[in-house]
């Protein structure tokens, strides 16, 4: 099994500074802007940005959300997948929401977010962030607003993010090939 | 681990501790759901699933249409007294027919212990045991593990005492494998003609007296007297019975320390529980029926989801 480190702490640091300088672009004081941390990988992401975004006195409103019950590959696999919590303390209705994923691969479960976030409400505008766009694996029309890494992978490879808040050493982002 | 360890949901018996807890966590995510706004999900879009009642029931049949419909499978029911059945078409063939219309799951009631056993071993579909004559129940005694788990944070080591009917009672059967395989300790009281002769071989505590009972128990599960499946007189009258088994507020606020109060329904006010007790504080009986859904919510997604 060969791994390729694509991203390491202090470039990460940097990486998430700039998607953080992205999002103040786009959305200047935040007034009507909501983050949503997509269950169970991006919610991690979603804190560090949340955080980020705090330490420039800014401060979003941040929700988890689960889309399990919303896939499409239900009944394709060996077992369900299994559920994590949502939590969305607040109205996305008419609210500017960016979702947030740790890798954007197939898009599926960008499809499946959106149709999940759906039932708590009709936001005005819904952005997509994500850490590592895998570039030429998408099954959908999916593309993501802010990326922080471009990576070209095949099928057969995977993206692996270990960050520090899921009890890793250090942040660190690698590429593995499956073999 | 995100898988049931059984095709079907027969029994508790059958399953394993490992199983009612991921049905509980999967359980608590689907409470969520159906507390939302939107409260519907599309997981079992391609799913039909065909509630077959040959016997009564208005809760649990109407708990398991609501579950069904929020998970957006396709419903169709069916009731014996307004079938086939009557002209006299054996179960096997009833079940059969329906299946043949391309049916996925089929959850089942029906008087005699073993019925959705015996169908288990003839049929491909996905089986939910809603109630076989006296024997399991599963999905109430799921909810109300369940329910003592969300009330008191977990079931384990926790004193269970079941009062009333247990001879005649599959919620009382199912409630012990769940409730035992949790780690609680169990104590069922009743009066002697309705206690099942070796029930303590299930390793459960046997008591006659319900004062002793409650002063024991952190959670007391009252059951209904079954008139229509007691055949014979078990005891004089249900005055007696109400006399000595009924249990009212007084007693409960007379306890040192402060139990839960259970009840799978439907409550014959008056005679196992006053109306009093039924609505007081310690009473957890509509929190039950709430996580009644999101409990068969859990089961049918987890069994309908491991046939990939």
């Amino acid at each position: 099994m060969q791994k390729k480190l694509i991203l390491d702490s202090k470039h990460l640091d940097i990486t998430l500074s700039r998607l953080c300088q992205q999002l103040i672009e786009n959305h200047s004081d935040f007034s009507n802007c909501v983050i949503l941390g997509l269950q169970p990988r991006g919610i991690f992401l979603a804190e560090l940005i949340h955080q980020k975004l705090k330490q420039l006195k800014i401060s979003v409103p941040l929700g988890y959300l689960d889309a399990t019950f919303h896939r499409d590959d239900f009944r394709r696999r060996d077992a369900p997948p299994k559920a994590s919590e949502t939590r969305v303390p607040f109205a996305i209705e008419e609210k500017n929401v960016v979702l947030i994923d740790d890798v954007l691969f197939t898009g599926r479960t960008v499809r499946a977010a959106l149709d999940a976030m759906i039932s708590f409400g009709r936001p005005a505008k819904v952005e997509l962030l994500v850490l590592v766009d895998r570039k030429l694996t998408r099954d959908l029309p999916i593309a993501a607003d802010y990326v922080g890494k471009y990576v070209d992978t095949l099928d057969t490879q995977r993206v692996l993010v270990e960050l520090q808040a899921q009890g890793h050493k250090q942040n660190k982002i690698w590429l593995i090939n499956k073999d | 681990m995100s898988k049931l360890s059984q095709r079907h949901l027969l029994g508790i018996k059958d399953i394993t501790r490992q199983d009612i807890e991921l049905i509980f966590e999967t359980a608590s995510n689907f409470k969520d759901v159906i507390n939302r706004p939107i409260k519907k999900v599309p997981s079992l879009r391609d799913v039909t699933i065909a509630n077959i009642f040959f016997e009564n029931s208005t809760r649990t049949r109407l708990s398991f249409e609501l579950a069904e419909k929020r998970l957006s499978a396709d419903v169709v029911n069916f009731s014996a007294s307004s079938s086939s059945v009557k002209k006299g078409e054996t179960l096997l063939d009833t079940v059969n027919n329906i299946l043949a219309m391309k049916v996925d799951m089929v959850v089942m009631r029906h008087a005699s212990a073993g019925a959705p056993h015996f169908l288990s071993k003839h049929i491909k579909a996905n089986i939910v045991n809603a109630g076989d004559g006296t024997h399991e129940h599963p999905t109430q005694a799921l909810l109300d593990a369940f329910s003592i788990h969300e009330k008191l944070g977990s079931v384990e080591g926790k004193k269970v005492a079941i009062i009333g009917d247990i001879l005649h009672s599959r919620v009382a059967l199912s409630n012990i494998f769940a409730l035992k395989k949790l780690g609680a300790e169990v104590m069922v009281c009743g009066p002697p003609t309705l206690l099942p002769k070796f029930i303590s071989s299930l390793g459960v505590q046997v008591e006659l007296e319900v004062q002793k009972a409650l002063e024991w128990c952190d959670v007391a599960n009252v059951l209904r007297i079954q008139l229509e499946r007691q055949q014979l007189k078990y005891f004089p009258s249900l005055r007696e019975y109400t006399l000595y088994y009924g249990i009212n507020k007084k007693m409960l606020d007379d306890l040192k320390k402060k139990i839960v109060l259970m009840h799978p329904g439907p409550i014959n006010r008056g005679v196992e529980l006053t109306s009093d007790a039924a609505d007081s504080h310690h009473s957890i009986i509509l929190d039950q029926v709430e996580n009644g859904v999101a409990v068969r919510m859990a089961v049918l997604y987890l069994l309908a989801g491991a046939q990939g």
